[in-house]
């Protein structure tokens, strides 16, 4: 009995000494996203704002969003935290959209921060999905299963489709065409502290015009409809690139 | 007070056990039955288990042609049960305002055992074929969100989702769950060719005739016992095809003009027959098989010198394809309009 008892006093020590040891990496906590979607240096407007492209050909946006999905936070000790069954679709025109929450996460230092622009193949191939993946949200394919990674819509002058009309509708995840793209940001010089009692938020730039040059310049007068396909994926190439990049964390 | 907490938790017991008679009354999970010479389905029923419930809101769902933008067309406007669920006499589908797409409507049966559907192969799960129909500019040229605002209007409809799923809530996931119960439930297991199967009759002279020159000259692309291989092939009915087929989902030269290879299941009822609906009648069919091959670049290869059939194997092998009707299936008024 007494071993007993002594055994019980020494696991509660250990337990206490633990605790007080990482008081502040226990437990887990929740990361504040704010996606800020911009063109170049200019703040994204839907239909009242012109912008001008790397061919210099102006162009106004009606719609712009885009599905980001399978978040990996990885630690300062390079370990790698996959966020479980998150599919985000950020929508310029959906305020509440642009500042997706994720819960859940094991506190810790992380230093970067990794996610698919796009959703993975397996959820492209699969039956009929809800939330963010509901074909409600018109950025599912309803001709070939799959889903529109990023779409764009919107007009050029310099555009020959009809009326104008701009529509890049970005996706694809057969074998022959796969516009699945992941994109990694790092940190630094900031550390994402995720705690039990705080809420830090990341936020993160989006520049549009990162779709139309990089990899190669998109001039819409060669290219203003996309549903997919080859074309897609020169699209994609570009804003694998450099489309998203960090701005700030509030810890 | 023993007495009393005993009767109390047997009154309970009772209790929880009607209830759970009630609920398992009301909406009875389905088997989906089919010949042990069936290959194992390709579509999974485990996330979307059938039910009497969910198969009578997924039926009263295909026959409603409030669905569409006129309120005209219903998936059962184009897939009529006495032909097969294809389109008679309908060289290409019929949808609202009179539009006609460019491909004939197909038969729907046995879909299950498909891994991708429509004839290039576009959607990969039966449950998001409807999409397709509902959003299509030539068929019920509407939106998904126009139908889940009817439905979510409906009474009737918020009590049968209720029946069916647990929740009065309407989503787009439960109602192609419910297209999905009723449509992967169509199983046509029942011609003449599987009552031989099954031993309990015999062909004719004449048919066994015609099966023999079946499995001689047909049987590699319309594999028994489905009669699909479900690959697309090129059968050659143009020099250059105006339809580009699986090329527009695959964006392939070698896809262009290839179309998914059609069950012969209820092929007697469901003319007209090809991609586009040209050929009128079986016999136009044999006849392009042994005299009109064309040679497209992507004819495939079993074609190059079609197939040869004098009149008399035309006609053995025509009384073999009618033993492949299935009138149990097309009578059943499982799935007919109420």
């Amino acid at each position: 009995m007494k071993k007993i008892l002594y055994a019980m006093a020494c696991v509660a020590i250990g337990l206490a000494s633990c605790k007080k040891e990482e008081a502040e990496i226990i437990g887990s906590g929740t990361l504040n996203f704010e996606f800020e979607n911009v063109v170049d240096n200019a703040s994204l407007e839907l239909n009242t704002k012109t912008y001008t492209n790397a061919s210099s050909e102006d162009f106004n946006i009606s719609t712009f969003k885009y599905y980001v999905s399978n978040i990996e936070l990885t630690d300062s000790k390079g370990s790698i935290y996959k966020v479980p069954e998150n599919y985000f679709l950020i929508d310029q025109s959906e305020e509440s959209s642009l500042k997706p929450m994720i819960e859940g996460i094991p506190a810790g230092d992380y230093t970067k921060i990794s996610f698919t622009i796009g959703v993975d193949s397996a959820r492209n191939f699969a039956g009929a999905q809800t939330d963010a993946l509901d074909p409600l949200n018109g950025m599912f394919w309803t001709w070939n299963s799959g889903y529109i990674f990023v779409k764009l819509e919107g007009s050029s002058p310099a555009s020959v489709a009809t009326n104008n009309k701009l529509a890049f509708h970005i996706g694809g995840a057969s074998a022959t065409t796969n516009a699945i793209r992941k994109t990694s940001i790092d940190l630094a010089p900031y550390t994402l502290r995720i705690r039990t009692d705080k809420v830090p938020e990341v936020h993160i730039k989006v520049n549009v015009a990162k779709m139309f040059t990089g990899k190669q310049d998109i001039s819409f007068a060669t290219y203003n409809t996309m549903h997919g396909g080859a074309n897609a994926l020169l699209i994609a190439n570009n804003y694998a690139e450099g489309m998203f990049s960090l701005d700030h964390i509030h810890n | 007070m023993k007495k009393l907490s005993v009767l109390g938790f047997i009154g309970i017991l009772l209790f929880l056990f009607s209830c759970q008679k009630e609920d398992a009354e009301s909406n009875r999970l389905l088997n989906v039955v089919f010949p042990d010479y069936f290959p194992a389905p390709a579509y999974d029923f485990g996330a979307n288990p059938p039910t009497e419930q969910g198969f009578e809101l997924g039926k009263k769902l295909f026959y409603d042609a409030n669905l569409s933008a006129d309120a005209t067309v219903s998936c059962g406007s184009c897939h009529q049960q006495f032909a097969g669920f294809a389109n008679l006499d309908h060289e290409t589908s019929h949808g609202v305002d009179n539009c006609f797409g460019k491909r004939n409507a197909p038969v729907l049966f046995n879909l299950i055992w498909k891994d991708n559907l429509l004839l290039d192969g576009g959607i990969k799960n039966l449950e998001l074929v409807p999409l397709n129909a509902i959003a299509d500019t030539c068929e019920m040229a509407t939106s998904l969100s126009a139908v889940m605002e009817y439905l979510n209007g409906n009474s009737t409809y918020k009590r049968q989702f209720k029946q069916a799923f647990g929740t009065s809530e309407i989503t787009s996931q439960k109602m192609l769950f419910a297209l999905a119960q009723f449509t992967g439930m169509m199983i046509s297991d029942d011609s003449k060719y599987d009552q031989v199967k099954q031993g309990k009759t015999t062909f004719t002279e004449e048919e066994q005739k015609g099966y023999q020159l079946f499995k001689t000259n047909c049987g590699q692309c319309h594999t028994e016992p489905l009669f699909t291989d479900n690959s697309f092939r090129n059968n050659g009915l143009d020099i250059i095809s105006s339809d580009n087929g699986r090329a527009h989902i695959t964006e392939l030269i070698t896809d262009e003009g290839k179309f998914k290879v059609p069950t012969l299941r209820n092929i007697e009822v469901s003319r007209p027959y090809m991609h586009d609906g040209r050929l009128s009648t079986l016999n136009e069919v044999l006849e392009h098989y042994s005299t009109g091959i064309k040679n497209h670049s992507n004819l495939d290869p079993i074609l190059k010198n079609g197939i040869s059939l004098n009149s008399e194997e035309k006609i053995s092998l025509l009384a073999f394809l009618k033993t492949l009707t299935d009138q149990t299936f097309l009578k059943n008024p499982k799935f007919s309009e109420e």
